[in-house]
């Protein structure tokens, strides 16, 4: 039966290059996918876009395909990527570039758009947006970004074109493994079972070392060996959609049902109901069987009708957040930390009463990421951090939060060390859904 | 004993909502966990920090149980005013609970 490999270059924006380069040299790969965008990258992006119509892509694009494309070129093996983001056609420029540089003569570039509708955004402004149940017109920010998830079709146009460098903006993150699986073996885009399988390759895949041991390790209870220089995954896949996901021998890591279950439920919620833009998956009854040292057989996974809309994520401007830390160590630590925080709460109140919409203080060793009031946290930390943070609608106010943490060293308890202070502007994201329709995807191929 | 005796856990999010995992080391304990982490429990667990609704998913095969949680995320990573702006630290959290 035919079959193919596909590697996971990346698991997010900022990944380690290296696993994708042994993955290529060593992976005997058919295609390698980099998802590289989370849920705001976009919104990011196209503010960079704005202010240079040349940038908005992925910031480290340059790096990695310098290293990648002429090891792809040499290796035969096809890249798809999201990292276009904002900006997927400059992206695509970019590479030609660098493919002209290392002389891949021939080498074939597409980008995939469609998935922008800010320009369209208007229309939509009546639609429920999930987070806050309200209209779109009454999200409280200039909204800076629309970005349809896409599924699989364009990206199957573009190797349909002999595209051999897929550059994309938003479209699922399963639909960039996915893609190719359907591409090769010609599967009917409404066999629901085969595009659940797909699917599930690609949420296997996504997360690049969440599935061979990374973000796993617990020591003495599931140790993993090579975590400094763990492998990313390969799905071998089959053309009647049975899988099996693998490493390259002798990288470092684990494959094992142990890992693929942790990333099977990750970031998932009904898990009959799994919706993508091509699939609503189920992964349900979803069995792993390792039928070799890593390597483990995936079955079970299947597939009911696509729904009418896609998601779709907004970009806005949201609010300004400032937030500010400052430690304290030794004998009665822990209660300077306590006063510190007495201290702030009468000051913040007393330089901006009412300005802050939502505050939140921590003590860092205690309570920062479990602040349930009944927690029994250790009341004898050897050293502890305060940190605290506020919302505001203006730059100015929120500065306030970390200035007043910072005047704890010459106003506050004794012995304040190590304080820092940032503010940050807020892009946040909203979800609606729009109507498929809406979304046309395009390809543009470029020959080097 | 403490669900970190027995089981593993791993946190995403999306948008306000958390997914927390429990996975069971050894299948047997498999319907224990069914009946002591219920969705309550774990909704009690995270008293101040999940403000909306718990329900909970299995995936029987793998013995999983996979924990949604609304309004668990102060408004999603973008403006979170948590240290953990993910909430990644959750699963870590879940297995603490005593059994």
């Amino acid at each position: 039966m035919k079959s193919i490999r596909i590697g996971s270059g990346a698991g997010y924006a900022g990944d380690r290059l290296e696993p994708s380069l042994e993955l290529i040299e060593k992976g005997n790969l058919d295609y390698i996918s980099y998802e590289c965008l989370a849920e705001r990258t976009i919104a990011i992006g196209q503010q960079a876009k704005l202010k240079d119509p040349t940038k908005g892509y992925n910031g480290l694009l340059e790096h990695r395909m310098e290293k990648a494309l002429p090891l792809c070129w040499e290796h035969k093996v096809k890249l798809i990527t999201n990292m276009g983001s904002a900006n997927p056609q400059a992206a695509a420029k970019k590479c030609v570039e660098i493919a002209k540089k290392h002389g891949l003569d021939g080498m074939k570039i597409a980008c995939v758009t469609g998935d922008d509708l800010l320009p369209v955004i208007d229309k939509y402004m009546d639609t429920e947006v999930w987070e806050t149940h309200e209209p779109l017109s009454k999200l409280p920010g200039q909204i800076v970004s629309a970005n349809a998830y896409m599924g699989v079709e364009g990206i199957i146009k573009a190797l349909e074109q002999g595209a051999d460098v897929v550059i994309t903006g938003r479209v699922s993150d399963p639909a960039i493994f996915m893609a190719p699986i359907i591409f090769e073996f010609g599967w009917d885009m409404e066999d629901w079972d085969k595009l659940g399988k797909g699917t599930m390759v690609g949420h296997l895949l996504e997360c690049g070392g969440q599935a061979t041991g990374g973000y796993y390790a617990e020591p003495g209870k599931k140790d993993v060996p090579g975590v400094g220089h763990l492998g990313f995954p390969i799905a071998e896949v089959r053309e009647d959609g049975s899988f099996a996901i693998t490493k390259v021998e002798g990288a470092g890591g684990i494959v094992t049902p142990s890992t693929l279950s942790e990333q099977i439920v990750y970031e998932i919620h009904d898990p009959e109901n799994y919706f993508t833009p091509d699939v609503v998956a189920n992964f349900k009854e979803v069995t792993f069987t390792e039928t070799a040292k890593d390597y483990v057989e995936v079955t079970g996974a299947t597939g009911k009708a696509k729904t009418e809309t896609f998601k779709c994520s907004i970009g806005y401007k949201d609010c300004y957040i400032g937030d500010g830390e400052i430690s304290y160590g030794g004998p009665g630590c822990l209660n300077r930390a306590k006063l510190a925080l007495e201290i702030l709460k009468e000051r913040l109140e007393l330089v901006a009463p009412g300005q802050f919409e939502e505050m939140k203080y921590d003590i860092i060793g205690c309570n920062s990421l479990y602040w349930n009031p009944d927690y029994k946290y250790n009341e004898e930390p050897s050293e502890v951090r305060v940190r605290v943070a506020g919302r505001a609608a203006t730059k100015a106010i929120a500065d306030l939060v970390p200035n007043e943490v910072e005047a704890l060293y010459t106003n506050g308890p004794a012995g304040g060390c190590g304080a820092v202070k940032r503010t940050r502007e807020i892009v946040s994201v909203a979800s609606i859904l729009v109507n498929r329709n809406d979304v046309k995807p395009e390809v543009e191929v470029f020959t080097v | 004993m403490k669900l970190y005796e027995v089981a593993h856990s791993r946190t995403g999010d999306k948008g306000n909502i958390s997914n927390v995992s429990l996975i069971a080391y050894d299948p047997k304990d498999f319907e224990m966990l069914k009946e002591k982490v219920t969705p309550e429990r774990v909704k009690e667990h995270f008293k101040g920090m999940v403000k909306g609704d718990v329900v909970r998913y299995e995936l029987p095969n793998i013995c999983a149980l996979n924990f949604v949680m609304q309004a668990a995320l102060g408004g999603g990573v973008t403006r979170s005013l948590s240290v953990d702006m993910h909430g990644k630290g959750f699963s870590s959290y879940l297995l603490d609970m005593e059994i």
